[in-house]
């Protein structure tokens, strides 16, 4: 075990972890902070994705020593109010079904937006591939992403 | 046409509460730009609120409770349930709140997310839940205000007597309201009266979902609170020792308990139980057969060759017919195993204190968990407590209970709460898939081109009848003979999202594809030709589908596609009823540098009434990525009992880029809303397979498509136009 001090969400926060444990278990099971979803471990599906230092990152297979002085943004962090653009995007066109990857894809487009804040239709489907919706959702993330870019 | 109907006793318990709480300064969720305005939490209005019956709590303050009983997992139940009640109560939405219920048998009847049942089980009560509290809330206005209850109208939570000129809203009226008894007959709304239902409304956990709330089973965390993984035996196994030594090594790894063929590691945490489970030394033995893939094909060979099916219908004389027919047409199909793969694995809390327990967690069939529970404790169902969170996913998975049992009997091992949670091996390697079936086809056409012999013959691993007996194109044709063979395998199965359809479909609609082109015919057409027949001179007994509403949609789906208008598209169709539902879907096939690419499906659904449009266009689009994508990829094979696709690296499930333009259409029939989480799913194989044939030459007769021979030398492709 050892201790950890990790920024998040702008918040200092300290762990006592092994240091092979993956930020989203750090996350999810010792900061209560479960927006940031555990699906497929592997970092394949992009339901456990955060911002590291603004870049959308697989937290699952982040091992907390590597995180060091990072700063870190969960779907918590993301806004105050829940009112960034593409939450609000998300609420407007109505995206989700189960919408249990859907924390993950709003911060795979939010790290997006940030990076290239007009991406083109196909920028949108490069970016968001990384992230999979059992549900097929696809339309409407699509859909949500190029409206949160108009009204950025 | 408005309807008098009877109020079930079950739905309409009298429950009051009394209590007052405070007020509390909140926010409007997107509306941060207006200034903030006072909101109740859903707890406060309930503290005060007075209970209509098992669905409805109204507040002195005009603030209304919905309770949404059934399991939400993305089919938008918990937004359209309350949309019917609020309709029927004239209520405005602005002030409902909705809350998942608890398991409760005595308020709720088929309380369980499956089968697309939930709606058309539950319309009716629904609007009577919400018109039986219109009705005393009415009469209640109506005698404080010494009116004629006839002549007292509402909308939007507002009470209005015209005469009087007085007016006020619900809340002012629930303490009178409350000390009436609910009529035991109510007029229901007239259909083209509805305000709430048929409007996009929008998904009531949406802030929940969007700001990382906890709300999934997986969420649920409490002090004390232990967590298990657990590694499980491979199919027809069992176990012989265990060596944990390694594991238990592990720091943050509590214990170690074995029960049937499973072994748990226990901790205070997950990781470390990831690590652990890895380092447990378990010996198995068989158990029964020990299955491989090559073991299936050689068992559906067999089957299908020398097996004797259970006759699931007969009528006329197949044998003769077929010996007479001008021509013959016969085709095998084969799908193989598949998983459910939800995005949240299987998850469940557990807490056995002596003869009572509570669970907490995903599951589609509560009352299944609490039964489970029961039986496995030997206690009385009514010492369990259920509580419903919300659902990711489940497309059939979390219809079994055997997760639950999991977390039963770890936390009685280690008297303790403990969540179970499986890892995305664990969901792909434990079991309960969709079963592999094998269909044979023989068709016999006469001089003419029409079909008048049809034979189905089908072979599945645990699958149960493995037809749709009553399914078109029975009724259409004079000598049809179908038959089920189920092969008892020790690889366990289960429902997966539209059971048997989701691939008999396919199969189906591409053999009466190729008896289409077999007999010089437009697919359509001969479509539309059989459904004539089925419904001027319908052969045989019973039919499950309506033929009308199954001609209507073919006809739209051709029109809305653009049916064979454009020589440089290539469209196959598709047309499949399940869960009470008429889906027909046309995808379209362009060829690019030789490779046919797929750009775009057109379904035209009847599902009767569309209670939410953007719900059901999310369940139709859903259910089309979904075939799709398993059409495509879908594929999990066994060596010895264990299946070799282990994560999402080699389970591959369809992505963003792959996915094309998919158009819906609804069809407005006037029925009643019947199901829509399943039925758009089962044409979509058919509609593309067709399309590929058209565009290629090429007949896809085993899923997934991209390993199949027929695509060795070329690629085949879906994604945006």
């Amino acid at each position: 075990m050892a201790n950890f001090n990790l920024k998040i969400n702008g918040k200092s926060q300290s762990v006592d972890v092994e240091d092979d444990t993956p930020l989203l278990w750090v996350l999810r099971d010792h900061l209560g902070l479960v927006g940031t979803k555990f699906s497929c471990g592997i970092a394949q599906c992009g339901a456990c994705t955060v911002h590291i230092n603004g870049n959308a990152t697989f937290s699952c297979m982040t091992p907390i020593s590597s995180v060091g002085n990072s700063e870190v943004v969960t779907i918590e962090g993301l806004s105050e109010s829940g009112d960034h653009p593409v939450q609000k995007a998300w609420a407007e066109v109505d995206v989700a079904q189960c919408g249990y990857c859907q924390a993950g894809q709003i911060m795979t487009a939010a790290a997006l937006l940030k990076n290239n804040p007009n991406p083109s239709m196909d920028e949108i489907d490069n970016a968001m591939n990384r992230n999979i919706c059992r549900c097929g959702t696809y339309h409407k993330i699509r859909e949500a992403v190029a409206l949160a870019a108009k009204s950025n | 046409m408005a309807t008098l109907t009877k109020a079930s006793r079950r739905d309409f318990l009298k429950i009051a509460g009394t209590s007052v709480g405070g007020l509390v300064i909140g926010f409007s969720w997107y509306s941060c730009d207006s200034p903030k305005m006072e909101v109740l939490s859903t707890d406060e209005i309930l503290a005060q609120a007075k209970t209509f019956n098992s669905y409805l709590a109204i507040s002195p303050t005009g603030d209304v409770v919905i309770y949404s009983p059934n399991p939400e997992l993305g089919q938008n139940i918990k937004t359209s349930f309350p949309m019917v009640v609020a309709e029927e109560l004239e209520a405005d939405w602005e002030k409902v709140r909705v809350v998942q219920a608890n398991l409760d048998t005595e308020k709720y009847d088929r309380q369980l997310t499956g089968g697309s049942g939930a709606m058309p089980h539950s319309w009716e009560r629904l609007r009577k839940a919400g018109a039986t509290a219109k009705y005393v809330l009415v009469a209640a206005a109506a005698k404080t205000w010494n009116v004629d209850a006839s002549e007292v109208t509402v909308e939007k939570g507002i009470i209005s007597h015209k005469g009087s000129g007085k007016s006020g809203h619900f809340g002012e009226f629930v303490a009178e309201a409350a000390t009436m008894t609910a009529p035991e007959e109510v007029t229901l709304k007239d259909k083209k009266d509805f305000k709430i239902i048929g409007t996009a409304v929008k998904n009531v956990d949406a802030k929940e979902m969007y700001t990382g709330k906890p709300m999934y089973g997986l969420d649920f965390y409490r002090e004390g609170m232990l967590h298990a993984m657990i590694q499980r035996a491979p199919f027809g196994m069992k176990i012989k020792s265990v060596d944990d030594s390694e594991a238990r090594g592990v720091s943050g790894v509590k214990d170690v308990v074995t029960f049937g063929t499973s072994v748990a590691v226990v901790g205070t945490s997950t990781w470390p139980l990831m690590k652990a489970k890895k380092l447990l030394r378990i010996d198995y033995e068989p158990d029964g057969d020990v299955e491989s893939t090559a073991d299936h094909d050689r068992i559906f060979a067999e089957l299908m060759a020398n097996g004797k099916g259970d006759v699931k219908r007969k009528d006329g004389d197949f044998a003769s017919a077929i010996k007479g027919a001008a021509q013959v047409i016969a085709a095998e199909y084969q799908c193989p195993f598949v998983a459910h793969s939800p995005m949240e694995p299987e998850n469940f809390f557990a807490h056995v204190q002596g003869d009572k327990v509570e669970l907490i967690g995903p599951t589609q069939t509560p009352d299944r968990a609490r039964q489970a529970t029961a039986q496995l404790l030997g206690i009385p169902p009514e010492n369990i407590t259920v509580e419903i969170t919300r659902l990711g996913g489940g497309f059939g998975r979390r219809l079994r209970a055997d997760y639950v049992e999991e977390a039963v009997e770890v936390s009685r091992a280690m008297n303790a709460p403990v969540k179970v949670t499986w890892s995305r091996e664990d969901e792909l390697t434990g079991g309960a898939y969709r079963p592999a079936v094998r269909y044979r086809f023989e068709a016999g056409l006469d001089a003419s081109g029409k079909m008048i012999a049809y034979k189905l013959k089908g072979v599945g691993m645990n699958a149960g009848n493995c037809t749709r007996e009553n399914n078109f194109p029975s009724g259409a044709v004079e000598n049809v003979l179908i038959e089920s063979i189920e092969h008892k395998s020790s690889i366990t199965t289960n429902a997966w999202r539209a059971p048997i359809t989701n691939f008999l479909a396919y199969a189906e609609q591409s053999f009466l594809d190729e008896v289409a082109l077999a007999a010089g015919k437009d697919p359509v057409q001969f479509r539309l030709d059989l459904l004539e027949q089925a419904k001027n001179s319908p052969v045989g007994g019973e039919l499950g589908y309506d033929v009308d509403r199954m001609i209507n949609v073919v006809k739209a789906a051709a029109e809305k596609s653009n049916w064979g208008k454009n020589p440089n598209v290539k469209q196959g169709f598709s047309v499949y009823y399940s869960h009470r539902s008429y889906v027909a879907q046309v995808a379209d096939i362009e060829m690019e540098s030789g490779s046919p690419v797929l750009k775009k499906v057109t379904a035209v659904t009847d599902c009767g009434m569309v209670v939410n449009p953007t719900g059901a266009n999310h369940q139709v689009r859903g259910g089309i990525v979904d075939g799709m994508g398993h059409a495509m990829y879908g594929n999990l094979t066994f060596e010895n009992g264990v299946p070799k696709q282990k994560n999402f690296d080699s389970y591959r499930l369809i992505r963003m880029k792959e996915v094309p333009e998919i158009d819906t259409h609804f069809l407005d029939s006037g029925f009643d809303p019947t199901g829509l989480g399943e039925p758009a799913l089962p044409p979509t194989g058919g509609a593309i397979a067709n399309a590929i044939f058209s565009a290629t030459g090429r007949r896809l007769r085993s899923q997934p498509f991209i390993e199949q021979k027929e695509f060795s030398d070329i690629k085949l492709e879906i994604r945006r136009a």
